[in-house]
């Protein structure tokens, strides 16, 4: 609790002293929190995962003011266009549905393969129960082959509805299924990979041009300089620019 | 074991607690004016002020309360947003709605968007109490109504005949009595509205059910330093105690205020009461 209260004490400070030297607002970053690695809340309840490292490293590099906001993956691009909060950060794939909604920077991570996790390897993909995150575009996928698709609002719920069979298998990005079929002896994953998605980047409201170019100069420094693909590496995300 | 239930995340789960006692603690009340407001209005003597009572308790009795928190908080958000845009930015060229984006100028931000995280917190929660103010206060209203309609004729006519004004009478015979009438109604909302609260999360404030689905939640090693499996079930059976033991207490609570109110009343308790005193 102390702790909390130190951090918005401090935070507090660094807002007033950026809004003192003009370099502006604030800009808020909405991430989901349930997404490991991409994004989660450590044993301290903060955001942390893949996404804390990189946003906080663009918005350094930006020269922005940054701070972090959880939210629904539900409603993550409502709440987004009606100002809640500014960036989307929340490994959300970039694809044409959303794009007519909101505006994506460039990709910061390469198309990482969705991978199926079941309890058994005999799984009829073609015709079996298939759990997803809502909104997601393993939920497209699945929706669009012939397949039964259930949907959760949560990551963790499509885990769990695979083991306590509701759902053959789920299908979801590799880089989150794999530390959990690692860690649960009774789930394993399946061979098969669909590619699907084009890379994940941030997601932004269609009228904030000038952040979008801002966060797209950044994400090309850190790829030109190598510290991106350190940033996939040390949170096992597969693809490197 | 100490040590696991003292995270930081736990931290955050009993501060949760709290915010839900809170915000119970100050929504009652106003839900009850509200409420006093609106049953005072719909009996008014005044038309358009009998309308509007009846007008509110119908609109919002009538509107799912899933729908109404999501579309009044946004439309509340906007609109406070949109008149301080007007007031502070008079000069901005750019329309304010842009496609699917509503956008105006930082100023006007509610709050700004500079402000630190709890004053984003706290703005969601004083909307929150705003919401379930309004929603349970139509529901009160309704029991106020029909309370103030149960007091005896009698009693009424009674106080006129003593020359009392139309206020007098009001304020002097009816209220005082109504409450009796008014609290089983009163108590139920009660009950609703605790349980009511994790609607919290759809007004983006998190409440113990967010936190006790997040804390359950498989936890793989990489992670965390606690890594356990799939603990919801315990987390939400926790959560069932805790709602369990607080409407246990509550009922216990307003079973007294009734003893309290049945004092001295017409009524069936009220009788069996003197009888026991008697006796």
């Amino acid at each position: 609790m102390k702790h909390l209260i130190l951090s918005t004490a401090a935070l507090a400070l660094s807002a007033g002293l950026a809004l003192a030297d003009g370099h502006g607002k604030t800009v808020r970053l909405g991430t989901e929190g349930a997404y490991p690695p991409y994004n989660f809340l450590n044993d301290a309840g903060e955001v942390a995962g893949f996404e804390r490292d990189l946003g906080d490293e663009l918005c350094a590099r930006a020269e922005l003011t940054c701070e972090w906001v959880t939210n629904e993956w539900d409603s993550i691009i409502p709440n987004l266009v009606s100002g809640n909060y500014d960036v989307i950060i929340a490994g959300m794939s970039i694809t044409d549905e959303r794009d007519e909604v909101i505006d994506f920077t460039q990709n910061y991570t390469l198309p990482d393969p969705s991978a199926y996790v079941a309890a058994s390897a005999d799984v009829d993909l073609e015709n079996g129960v298939l759990a997803a995150q809502t909104n997601t575009i393993q939920a497209a996928f699945i929706a669009e082959s012939g397949a039964t698709l259930v949907e959760f609002a949560t990551p963790e719920e499509t885990i769990a509805a695979v083991k306590n069979g509701e759902a053959d298998a789920v299908l979801a990005d590799k880089a989150f299924l794999t530390p959990i079929a690692d860690a649960d002896p009774d789930l394993m994953m399946l061979e098969q990979e669909e590619l699907i998605g084009g890379g994940i980047g941030l997601g932004l409201r269609e009228s904030d041009t000038e952040l979008k170019e801002k966060f797209n100069a950044a994400i090309t420094s850190m790829k030109d300089d190598g510290s991106l693909n350190a940033l996939l590496t040390k949170w096992e995300i597969s693809g490197q620019f | 074991m100490a040590c696991y239930l003292t995270t930081g995340k736990h931290m955050s789960i009993y501060f949760s607690v709290i915010t839900v006692l809170v915000l119970l603690a100050i929504t009652a009340p106003i839900a009850l004016l509200f409420g006093f407001g609106g049953a005072s209005a719909a009996r008014s003597q005044i038309a358009p002020l009998r309308w509007f009572g009846k007008g509110y308790i119908a609109v919002v009795r009538g509107v799912p309360d899933i729908a109404f928190f999501l579309f009044f908080v946004i439309a509340l958000d906007q609109g406070i947003e949109y008149l301080r845009h007007k007031v502070l930015c008079p000069d901005w060229s750019e329309p304010i709605r842009q496609g699917n984006d509503f956008v105006v100028c930082q100023a006007a931000k509610m709050p700004l968007g500079s402000a630190p995280q709890w004053v984003h917190e706290t703005y969601g929660f004083a909307l929150a109490v705003l919401t379930f103010a309004i929603v349970f206060g139509a529901f009160a209203a309704n029991v106020l109504f029909g309370a103030m309609r149960a007091v005896p004729r009698a009693q009424l006519e009674t106080a006129e005949a003593y020359g009392m004004t139309q206020r007098q009478t009001f304020w002097r015979v009816l209220v005082p009595q109504m409450w009796v009438y008014a609290l089983p109604g009163l108590s139920n909302l009660w009950m609703v509205l605790i349980k009511a609260t994790p609607l919290l999360f759809l007004l983006g404030v998190e409440d113990i059910v967010y936190w006790a689905r997040e804390l359950g939640g498989t936890k793989t090693p990489r992670f965390t330093d606690y890594p356990h499996g799939d603990w919801r079930m315990w987390y939400f059976l926790a959560l069932l105690v805790f709602y369990l033991l607080f409407t246990r207490v509550s009922e216990v609570v307003l079973a007294r205020i009734m003893a309290r109110l049945t004092h001295g009343q017409a009524t069936a308790a009220g009788e069996a009461q003197r009888k026991a005193a008697v006796a």
